[in-house]
């Protein structure tokens, strides 16, 4: 151990009096220390001392799951909607690498996370033991950081060091790999201080130069538009707040991407709608002919970007980040701002303010401009009284729910996309999906976990019939531990978003796209001891959402959607963000060799 | 494929903590992000501090050099990220051992071209030589390419061990 370390440890122990305790004993109390409520998990030989510590306590809530995929998207859910960090305790080798998917999907999306995996005793790391893999090599490239702890004298250390690490900076999952033998080891616990890492110091103060240079070129300004991301979310609520704030008094228009919906109100008149392939004309049109981009917690990730070379030709961009490696990786940017969102947005409006700046009078016209891109309506379907579209079927959704508090999750494809466009978010972490790994199977173990966290709310996995199946058996453990959650199907027979792709890049060739030997959803909901409802005419619709919405158990609602329906506006792959194809366009989109190559 | 001519050459010096594990994430980032090595030295610097000091030698455009040093300093265990070809310009150097086998003629020259090269002969039998040769990699290279006719046998080279000029630590 090194020095700043062991004073680090000196200082807590004069907080409180050192208690000689086992590794397990440790792993339960460092997570009572460090404030955890309810852990997701499943036992297994390698982690039996922490479950047996974990019997014996009375304050922690563990939630059985039904595969450790499942825990870990549990724990995501959690973690999105209260924004404190998800803990899931799993067993070695299989264990550990059913949780990859998720940690993955967690390093993503930044959602920060504490799995713990037990490991075989250190004696039998190397040789093949039962039950043994290597999980810190398997996980290094999908975590933020992770420990195999072989000394019982670590062990209190790195698990608050984990959580430090987990939550603090740019968030994301963290591993403590604890082989068997060090759980049964006795050893002498000390409390969580305040850790000074000697590497890891995220930069959360913003440069002030920079603060002052964004500013002023925000006044000068005749085109611009914010365009925010999951690290508004990220920051915190307060983080929220001042977007909202800062948005208002500059008066610009703001897009968001994916994942930073609800961190400013789809209900106000700045709001564009979502960016991106699937974002509004509006949105994308903006983006595409503003003089200023303003970044804020976003990334450029491709499905926002399109072609990069296209993307946003003629802007100056700012882009703020707590992330430096972010910075200039996919989009050149000319003012990068390094540092937490909260801050930096307030910093930016204090100098707002004490330069007495006011927006450029030539953003008057380019308002005008937007109301003439938005009334292409570019969310808009026909409607049909015959069979329920699957827009129709989220808009009545969004109808009976709202002024509810509602938090939504989804799986990942045509449903999600739709649910993106169409789901009115007002308030950050009330919206949970899987963004940067597109994980299909998340919205239901998703669901647990923010049931789990809010229990008195509407929970809601908007899903489609291949995604749901992925992670079915968890409705056993909604049914468990009571919890209510509604996994609404948008049931097209197809996996929606990948035919739509075969019938734009592949002639319409629906290569094993067909859901075929579907489950009976109501009676699968029954099977589980759940609620099952299906609704296939429109005129039935609302009544059936009423009905799920009023009964205090989990449902499975089979909605019979039309199955044909394709998610527009699209922006094809390889194409600029003024080469968006609407729903009603008449002309068949292109797309380049080029752009067929990209996923 | 044509080279990209915008490909830029990079020494960059990496301090870390000594912990397990470390090497294998700084590598297994390069090759998750399909970076380049052209070389990498790792080892032990202060023993009291627990730290280590590995030197890498990477190539790719400026955006990609600058990408791969942001994505150093994320991660938890690397103390500093400095790039000795822009930021602090420095020394490199390597070491090789070479072997060659040879008799007559070929094996008075071989001796020949190593005091030109400064190298030193550690080994040698009446029919062999191992030459320790130090100097940038170029030198190396050249020396490499002179010993082939006359017997070349076998190279171990250490990779690129960097500092900065003067006074500062790096």
């Amino acid at each position: 151990m090194d020095k700043k370390k062991s004073t680090a440890t000196a200082k807590a122990e004069k907080q409180e009096p050192a208690t000689e305790m086992t590794g397990a004993e440790m792993v339960i109390r460092a997570l009572k220390d460090q404030g955890v409520k309810h852990i997701f998990g499943y036992p297994g030989g390698a982690v039996l001392p922490i479950y047996d510590s974990l019997f014996q306590d009375n304050e922690l809530v563990h939630v059985l799951v039904r595969h450790e995929q499942g825990a870990v998207h549990a724990a995501e859910g959690y973690a999105r909607s209260t924004g404190k960090p998800g803990v899931v305790l799993v067993t070695s080798g299989p264990g550990a690498t059913n949780a990859v998917t998720g940690l993955t999907d967690a390093l993503m999306d930044s959602v920060p996370l504490v799995v713990i995996t037990g490991q075989v005793a250190t004696h039998l790391i190397g040789n093949d033991a039962f039950q043994e893999c290597d999980t810190v090599g398997i996980t290094r490239p999908c975590t933020k950081h992770n420990w195999l702890v072989r000394d019982v004298k670590d062990l209190p250390r790195v698990m608050h060091e984990a959580f430090h690490i987990a939550t603090t900076g740019r968030p994301g999952p963290v591993v403590v790999d604890i082989p068997k033998d060090v759980q049964f080891k006795k050893g002498v616990y000390n409390g969580s201080s305040a850790i000074r890492h000697r590497t890891y110091a995220p930069r959360l103060d913003p440069d002030p130069e920079a603060i002052r240079a964004a500013v002023r070129m925000m006044a000068a300004a005749k085109r611009p538009v914010f365009y925010s991301g999951g690290g508004i979310i990220n920051s915190g609520p307060e983080a929220s707040r001042l977007l909202r704030e800062l948005v208002r008094m500059t008066g610009f228009p703001i897009t968001s991407t994916l994942m930073g919906l609800g961190a400013f109100p789809a209900s106000d008149k700045q709001w564009l709608g979502p960016i991106g392939m699937h974002g509004t004309y509006e949105a994308n049109l903006c983006a595409n002919r503003c003089d200023l981009l303003i970044a804020l917690g976003s990334r450029f990730d491709d499905r926002v970007t399109g072609r990069v070379d296209a993307f946003s030709p003629g802007s100056k961009k700012i882009h703020l980040d707590i992330d430096p490696s972010q910075i200039n990786k996919n989009i050149r940017v000319d003012l990068p701002i390094i540092g937490d969102a909260a801050r930096a947005l307030r910093a930016m409006i204090d100098a707002w303010r004490e330069e007495k700046l006011v927006a450029d009078p030539g953003i008057a016209s380019w308002w005008v401009q937007i109301a003439q891109w938005r009334s292409k309506n570019s969310l808009s379907f026909k409607n049909s009284t015959t069979v329920i579209k699957p827009q129709y079927a989220i808009d009545r959704l969004y109808e009976a729910t709202k002024g509810k508090k509602t938090f939504v999750t989804t799986e990942v494809g045509q449903h999600q996309m739709w649910a993106m466009q169409r789901f009115k978010f007002e308030e950050p972490n009330h919206w949970m999906t899987s963004g940067g790994l597109g994980t299909m199977g998340y919205g239901l173990p998703a669901a647990v976990g923010v049931q789990m966290a809010h229990p008195d709310a509407l929970v809601i996995d908007i899903a489609g019939e291949a995604s749901v199946q992925m992670t079915m058996q968890e409705m056993s453990t909604a049914v468990q531990y009571d919890l209510p959650i509604k996994i609404f199907i948008l049931n097209n027979e197809y996996m929606g978003m990948v035919r739509q792709w075969q019938e734009l890049l592949h002639g319409g060739r629906y290569s094993h796209s067909y859901s075929e030997a579907l489950p009976d959803f109501v009676k699968l909901a029954e099977a589980y001891g759940a609620v099952g409802i299906r609704a296939t005419k429109p005129d039935e619709l609302d009544a059936k959402i009423a009905e799920m919405i009023a009964v205090k158990r989990p449902v499975l609602f089979d909605c019979r959607v039309d199955q044909k329906e394709n998610c527009y506006p699209m922006i094809p792959s390889g194409a600029a963000h003024d080469q968006m194809i609407l729903a009603d366009s008449e002309d068949e989109p292109e797309v380049s060799e080029e752009g067929k190559m990209m996923v | 494929m044509q080279k990209d001519p915008r490909i830029e050459t990079h020494t960059i010096v990496v301090a870390v903590d000594n912990e397990p594990g470390v090497l294998a994430r700084v590598i297994g980032l390069f090759a998750g992000r399909g970076y380049n090595i052209e070389s990498l030295t790792v080892a032990e610097t202060d023993r009291a501090a627990h730290t280590s000091r590995i030197t890498v030698v990477t190539s790719g455009t400026p955006a990609v050099i600058e990408q791969i040093k942001a994505q150093l300093g994320r991660l938890v265990p690397v103390h500093r990220v400095v790039d000795i070809t822009t930021e602090k310009p420095g020394i490199e150097r390597e070491m090789a051992l070479v072997k060659v086998a040879g008799t007559g003629e070929k094996r008075v020259e071989a001796m020949r071209v190593s005091q030109v090269f400064r190298a030193k002969a550690l080994d040698t039998s009446h029919t062999s030589f191992v030459f320790e040769i130090t100097g940038v990699p170029a030198k190396i290279d050249a020396f490499i390419e002179l010993m082939r006719p006359l017997g070349l046998v076998e190279v171990s080279r250490t990779g690129i061990a960097a500092i900065s000029r003067g006074p500062e630590p790096m």
